[in-house]
């Protein structure tokens, strides 16, 4: 396996989530992999990447590659993969990386495996894993084209630093195809974030429905203080207005993956389940002993959040106090 | 202005596999897959204030007619559906390739797609579509609107929105967030069956069956097992002590 990961970034900062996939593809076979990044002024960036595995560093300085359109880097993609050699293209999802790999499938008449949460080398041929069917089942996916595509779920590998090395650096220019160039972005709006970033949260307590109103997430807000952590909704709270939307967490807000997970009356529909799945240890206060939730929870309590979650604030005070 | 819509027929209820054990059943009931209700309910939209024509296009099993019939109840014009034995299990690839000989015959100012499916959660379809068409493509649209020649879009992605603009004919895949999804009414129902419904095979769109169905994808199923479950999961009934019980479990865990 020749593998190269598409080194997503925004402003100055390298996307954890591709830098998860960089140490795992370094991880296996002959450990060298590759990584392609594109923008303006990157050059630092392209040295930091050394300190999570990469050996070597595709590096596209070109205006046009400034805004964050997939279709020029399909083109990039498409000719770093052919000129140079390499046989297996790894990404993190985001809605970016994801049109950059739909994209890239076509151009190189790839096969495509998405929602990865792990590969491995198996006779000298990667093997990806998928949760699938609402999670029920694991499935091994394999490739039969000559270049594979993998797409991996957002936040399944720990970002971890390797040996610090410099890594090779070459500067490629890449001629954009007329089709990539019908699309502009001409304004940008960045998610407003108030207090500690919900991704980087290690503690996170969430509420839903069953939390019963936009006032009961006071009750949330207590116990993420005590645990220092944040708060998080899910969707249906949120188009209640129960709470802002920069901290909705399911499929269409921000997927985590915290040390600790707690959900307070959240049934675990699949949309709010592909947000945090990926949780150290998961919590749930539920009154309904049917809701799904259960089923993926590592301490599920069936019973009422308005009852449980003061004495619970109750006890962790009295612990802080001591 | 014509406008196609993509829609998949997915199965409804809890999803298996087939007998073979490797694809999904795909012969149990199904319905039009929930997020393409907003691609159609934005089609119809546009229509109400540009006039034209909005067509519903499905690569799916014969039964993937009802989901277009449903698409026509609540508006569309006209529905073309590609289905042939040769195409069950079709990757990206191949799926790619199918949709858009069918677009490539339709010729529209803009294709529309919902976001991801719920029986596949794949989300990366339109642009593989808009690739093989040559197209500009947008994801996650959130708000649309059309100018002449070019289309405004509201992009929602984990960094922050964008406004996007694209020239015509363009791909686009809106998100739930973008519109609510109309009913179709008794008299839409009514009208949808009168309205002309086509079934294509694939050699109709110049596909030969090498290239469709497991012969033409590019990905393979190697091995199903089940998930290994949360190891020790914790299951308990509050009867006044749970508050207790958690606490107890987070000290153990050192999670405070």
């Amino acid at each position: 396996m020749r593998p190269i990961v598409f080194l997503e970034h925004h402003g100055d900062e390298l996307d954890p989530g591709a830098l998860g996939v960089l140490g795992k593809a370094a991880s296996i076979g002959s450990g060298e992999v590759a990584g392609v990044l594109a923008g303006k002024g990157l050059g630092a960036l392209a040295l930091e990447a050394g300190k999570f595995g990469v050996s070597k560093v595709y590096l596209a300085d070109d205006e046009a590659l400034v805004p964050p359109l997939p279709q020029p880097r399909i083109d990039l993609l498409e000719s770093v993969v052919r000129s140079g050699g390499y046989d297996t293209v790894l990404f993190s999802t985001s809605v970016l990386a994801a049109d950059v790999a739909a994209g890239l499938a076509v151009r190189l008449e790839a096969g495509l495996n998405w929602d990865l949460i792990d590969l491995s080398e198996r006779d000298r041929e990667p093997v990806g894993k998928r949760l699938a069917l609402q999670d029920s089942v694991l499935v091994d996916v394999g490739w039969r084209s000559e270049h594979r595509i993998a797409l991996f779920r957002r936040g399944v590998f720990d970002v971890a630093t390797s040996d610090a090395r410099e890594p090779e650096v070459e500067e490629i220019n890449v001629a954009l195809q007329e089709h990539s160039r019908q699309a502009t972005i001409v304004g940008h709006t960045p998610r407003e974030e108030e207090g500690p970033s919900i991704e980087d949260a290690e503690v996170i307590v969430t509420g839903g429905i069953g939390l019963g109103g936009a006032e009961h997430f006071a009750l949330a807000e207590e116990l993420a203080g005590l645990l220092g952590g944040v708060v998080g909704a899910t969707r249906a709270a949120v188009y209640k207005g129960w709470y802002p939307s920069a901290s909705q967490i399911g499929q269409t807000g921000k997927t985590v993956s915290p040390r600790l997970y707690i959900a307070l009356g959240i049934s675990g529909a699949v949309q709010h389940k592909v947000g945090m799945q990926n949780s150290k240890v998961i919590i749930a206060i539920n009154k309904d002993a049917g809701a799904p939730i259960f089923e993926f929870s590592d301490l599920g309590v069936v019973g009422d959040v308005h009852t449980i979650v003061p004495k619970l604030v109750e006890l962790l005070r009295q612990r802080s106090g001591s | 202005m014509k406008v196609v819509v993509c829609v998949k027929h997915v199965p409804e209820g809890r999803l298996r596999f087939d007998a073979g054990g490797m694809q999904l059943d795909r012969s149990v009931p199904g319905d039009i897959n929930d997020g393409d209700r907003n691609a159609i309910e934005e089609a119809l939209r546009l229509k109400d204030s540009y006039g034209g024509e909005v067509v519903v296009v499905s690569v799916g099993p014969e039964q993937a007619t009802e989901s277009l019939r449903a698409a026509l109840a609540m508006g569309a014009d006209r529905a073309v559906l590609l289905s042939d034995p040769a195409a069950a299990g079709s990757d990206l690839v191949a799926t790619s390739r199918m949709l858009s000989k069918v677009l490539e015959r339709e010729s529209a100012d803009l294709a529309l797609f919902g976001q991801q499916t719920s029986d596949g959660v794949g989300g990366v379809v339109w642009q593989a579509v808009a690739e093989r068409l040559r197209l500009p493509f947008v994801s996650q649209v959130a708000h649309l609107a059309v100018d002449g020649a070019k289309l405004r879009a509201i992009q929602q992605t984990e960094f922050g929105d964008n406004v996007v603009e694209a020239a015509l004919p363009a791909v686009v895949s809106v998100n739930d967030a973008i519109n609510e999804p109309r009913y179709a009414s008794l008299k839409g129902k009514m009208a949808a069956k009168k309205k002309p419904l086509e079934v294509l095979a694939l050699n109709e769109v110049g596909i030969s069956a090498t290239e469709a169905g497991n012969a033409g994808s590019k990905t393979v199923v190697l091995a199903v097992a089940e998930p290994p479950p949360r190891a020790n999961s914790i299951r308990v009934e509050d009867d006044g002590s749970a508050a207790q019980v958690v606490f107890d479990y987070l000290v153990e865990r050192q999670l405070v």
